[in-house]
C-alpha cells in the first residue's frame, strides 16, 4: 500500500482544494444569495429579519412579466442567430483539413482574449451615429443623415450574438466530429436528397450539439446586463439588468437575490429539459411516421 | 444466368490529387452474376466500388449500367444499393426505420413499405428484430440489417465493400453461405470488393485481380486459382511455390522438357514456348509429394530437409529447405491409411509432384 500512499495523498489535497476553493467561492455565495432572498429588505441596513417569501411573491409581478418576456425573446433571437450562423460554420469547420480547423478555431478564439467588456464599447463604437457604419453608409450616399443603430434591441442583439458565438460553436463542433460520415453517403445511396439528409441524419445526429449549443447561449444571454447597458441604453432588457437594479441602483438586495433564485431554478429546470431530450433522440427514432 | 453485359466501366479513368488510380479501366459484369473485385488494399477496388454506386464521378470514361450511362447520375438516382464496411446503420433509428428508409424516400406506399420491410428482414433471417435499435444487436445482426436495407429496394446491382470483413471467422463463414443463398434468392448481381482471397474463391461466379490500378485477370474462381496468368495473382490468391525454369526441348504440343535448379522435368503447358525459353512453374503446396529418403527409389525429384512442421487438422504442413537453397512450402491431407504421418524437424526428404499438376507461365520478369 505504502507504493500508492503518495499519488493517494495527492489526491486528496487535490480534492480537498478544489472543494474548498468551490465551497468557499461558489457553493458560500449562492447560500448567502438564497438566505437573502427570503429575508425582508431594509433601507438602513440593507436587510433585516423576519423570513418571508413576498419578494419570490414580487417577481411574479405583471410589471416584471414583461422584462421577463422581452428577455426570452431577446435571448431566444440571439440563440438563434447563433444556431444560423454558428450550425454552418462548425459543419464547415469539421470538414475541413486539420490544419484549417485549428487556424479558424484559432481565429475564434483570439478575440477572447481581450476582455468582453471592452469588446462591447468597440461595437458601440462601430454602431454608433459618428460609428464605422454610419460613416460608411453616408460616405456611399446610402443614406443621408445617421441611422439609429445604437441604443436598440438589434445592437443587443448583435453584442449578444458576437460575445455568445463560440459557445454554439464548440459543441456542434465535438457533435459533426462524432458524425460517422458513411451515414450522409448511406443517405444518398438510398436515394435521400440532400433536404431529406439533412432532415432525417444530420439533424437528429447533431441534435445533442444543437441543444448543449443553444443552452449555453440562451442561459447567459439572459444575465449579460451590460450588453443591455452599453448598446441598449437604459432600458432594462434583460433579466440580468432587473438584479443588479435591485442590487446597486434601488438596493433592494432581497428582492434582487429572489430573482437570481428564480434565474438559476429556471436555468436548472432548462438542463433537467436538455437530459431529457437528449436521451429521447438518443434512444428514439428521428424518422417517426409523423415524420413523413 | 445471361451473359451480356449488364454493368461496364468503360475507359474510366480516376484520379486523386493529380494521381491516377485508375487508367483507362474497363470492367463488364453480366446480369445476375456474383462478381468480385479481389486486391491488396490501396488497390483501387474500393474506388472500382465508388464509381459505380456514385459516391465518386470518373474523370474520364463511361460507366453503363443496362444500356443507360450513369457515370454522372449521382449517387441517390442510381439504381444500387451499399453494404458499407461499416454497416453504417443510423443509430437513431430502429432496425424497420433503417430498412424502410429507402422505400420512404421515394415514396412507396406504407402498407407496402411494411410488407417489403418484412420480407426483406425474412430473407436475412431478422424477424421480429423491427423494434430493435441498433445498438442492441451484434456485429452479425448489423450485417444482416445493412443487407436488408439495401436490398429492400430492388437494387439492379448490390454493391458489398467488404461487408464481412469485421465479423469474426465463423460468423464469417456463415455469412458467406448466406451471401450466395440471398443472391440466388433475389437473382440480383452482387459485386463484393474483398482482400481477402478465400472469402473471393468461396463466393464468387467470378473474379477480378487488380493490383496497382491494373487489372490482371478475370475468371471463375477455379480459372484463377489454377491458371494464373502471372506470379502476382499466383501469389495473391492462396500459396505458391515459384520455380524459375529453362525450356531445353519441346517434346510435342503443350508438353516440354524444362531444367529447374539442374534438374531436367517434364512439363505440360497451355502456351506455345521455343527452346531457351524462361518460364516460371508455379505449384500449389497441395500439389507438391513429399517422400521419406528410405521410401523413394533414387533420384526423386529434390533433395531438402524439413525445416517446419505445422499440423492444422485437416493438413500437415510443412517448410522444406531444398539443398539448392530454394524454400518450399507443401501440404499434405492425411489418409486412412497413415494417420499417424508426420515428419521429423531437419528429416532429409525427396520433393516432386504430380506431372500435370503444374501450371506453366513466361517469365516476363526474367528479360527485364
Amino acid at each position: 500500500m505504502n507504493r500508492y500512499s503518495s499519488p493517494l495523498n495527492f489526491r486528496r489535497l487535490v480534492i480537498t482544494l478544489t472543494l474548498t476553493w468551490l465551497g468557499l467561492f461558489v457553493l458560500l455565495p449562492h447560500l448567502m444569495v438564497i438566505l437573502t432572498s427570503v429575508l425582508t429588505p431594509d433601507a438602513e441596513h440593507l436587510v433585516i429579519w423576519p423570513i418571508t417569501f413576498d419578494n419570490y411573491l414580487k417577481v411574479f409581478e405583471p410589471i416584471y412579466a414583461g422584462v421577463f418576456w422581452n428577455s426570452l425573446l431577446m435571448s431566444g433571437i440571439t440563440t438563434l442567430v447563433c444556431l444560423l450562423i454558428g450550425y454552418p460554420f462548425a459543419y464547415l469547420l469539421a470538414n475541413m483539413s486539420p490544419t484549417m480547423r485549428v487556424v479558424l478555431l484559432f481565429l475564434m478564439v483570439v478575440p477572447f482574449w481581450t476582455n468582453s467588456l471592452i469588446r462591447i464599447y468597440a461595437i458601440k463604437m462601430i454602431l454608433g451615429k459618428k460609428g464605422i457604419v454610419n460613416s460608411f453608409l453616408m460616405f456611399t450616399g446610402v443614406i443621408d443623415s445617421p441611422v439609429q443603430l445604437i441604443y436598440t434591441d438589434f445592437a443587443v442583439i448583435i453584442g449578444l450574438v458576437y460575445i455568445l458565438l463560440p459557445f454554439m460553436v464548440l459543441p456542434l463542433i465535438a457533435s459533426f466530429a462524432k458524425l460517422d460520415t458513411s451515414l450522409i453517403e448511406v443517405g444518398k445511396d438510398l436515394g435521400a436528397s440532400p433536404f431529406y439528409r439533412f432532415i432525417h441524419i444530420l439533424l437528429p445526429l447533431t441534435a445533442p450539439g444543437i441543444i448543449a449549443g443553444c443552452l449555453i447561449v440562451f442561459l447567459p444571454a439572459m444575465g449579460m446586463f451590460y450588453v443591455a447597458d452599453i448598446l441598449g441604453g437604459a432600458k432594462s432588457l434583460l433579466l440580468g439588468n432587473v438584479i443588479k437594479n435591485q442590487f446597486l441602483v434601488v438596493r433592494d438586495w432581497p428582492f434582487g437575490s429572489a430573482f437570481s433564485v428564480f434565474l438559476i431554478l429556471l436555468m436548472a429546470g432548462l438542463l433537467i429539459i436538455y437530459n431529457k431530450a437528449n436521451n429521447y433522440i438518443q434512444h428514439k427514432g428521428g424518422l417517426d411516421d409523423e415524420n413523413l | 444466368m445471361t451473359n451480356s453485359a449488364f454493368l461496364s466501366l468503360d475507359n474510366v479513368t480516376k484520379r486523386y490529387q493529380n494521381q491516377d488510380v485508375l487508367r483507362e479501366f474497363d470492367l463488364t459484369i453480366n446480369d445476375g452474376e456474383f462478381f468480385t473485385i479481389l486486391g491488396p488494399s490501396g488497390c483501387g477496388k474500393t474506388t472500382i466500388l465508388r464509381l459505380i454506386a456514385g459516391f465518386e464521378k470518373p474523370d474520364e470514361g463511361q460507366v453503363v449500367l443496362d444500356g443507360q450511362d450513369i457515370a454522372h447520375l449521382s449517387a441517390e438516382h442510381r439504381p444500387t444499393n451499399t453494404v458499407f464496411q461499416s454497416y453504417a446503420l443510423f443509430p437513431h433509428m430502429t432496425v424497420f426505420d433503417n430498412v424502410a428508409f429507402g422505400l420512404k424516400m421515394s415514396g412507396v406506399k406504407k402498407s407496402e413499405i411494411k410488407q417489403r420491410v418484412e420480407d426483406a428482414l425474412a430473407v436475412v433471417q431478422l424477424h421480429g428484430f423491427e423494434q430493435r435499435l441498433p445498438h442492441q444487436l451484434s456485429g452479425g445482426q448489423k450485417q444482416r440489417v445493412a443487407i436488408a436495407r439495401a436490398i429492400v429496394n430492388r437494387p439492379k446491382v448490390l454493391l458489398l465493400d467488404e461487408s464481412l470483413s469485421a465479423l469474426d471467422h465463423k460468423l464469417r463463414q456463415k455469412m458467406q453461405n448466406e451471401l450466395k443463398r440471398i443472391q440466388r434468392q433475389l437473382n440480383i448481381t452482387f459485386i463484393y470488393v474483398t482482400h481477402d482471397q478465400e472469402e473471393a474463391l468461396t463466393m464468387s461466379d467470378r473474379v477480378l485481380v487488380i493490383n496497382n490500378g491494373q487489372p490482371q485477370q478475370v475468371g471463375t474462381p477455379r480459372e484463377i486459382y489454377e491458371s494464373p496468368v502471372n506470379l502476382f495473382v499466383a501469389r495473391f490468391i492462396g500459396e505458391s511455390n515459384v520455380f524459375k525454369a529453362r525450356i531445353t526441348e519441346r517434346l510435342e504440343d503443350f508438353q516440354y522438357m524444362a531444367e529447374i535448379h539442374g534438374i531436367e522435368w517434364k512439363i505440360f503447358a497451355d502456351h506455345k514456348f521455343d527452346i531457351d525459353d524462361m518460364v516460371h512453374v508455379i505449384l500449389r503446396p497441395e500439389d507438391l509429394r513429399v517422400m521419406y529418403i528410405e521410401d523413394a527409389p533414387q533420384e526423386s525429384g529434390f533433395l531438402g530437409q524439413v525445416i517446419e512442421r505445422n499440423y492444422t487438422g485437416k493438413t500437415l504442413d510443412s517448410v522444406i529447405k531444398l539443398d539448392n537453397g530454394h524454400t518450399l512450402v507443401a501440404s499434405e491431407f492425411f489418409n486412412e491409411d497413415d494417420p499417424d504421418f508426420d515428419y521429423k524437424i531437419n528429416q532429409k526428404v525427396w520433393v516432386n509432384w504430380v506431372h500435370g499438376w503444374e501450371h506453366v507461365i513466361k517469365a516476363d520478369e526474367l528479360k527485364k
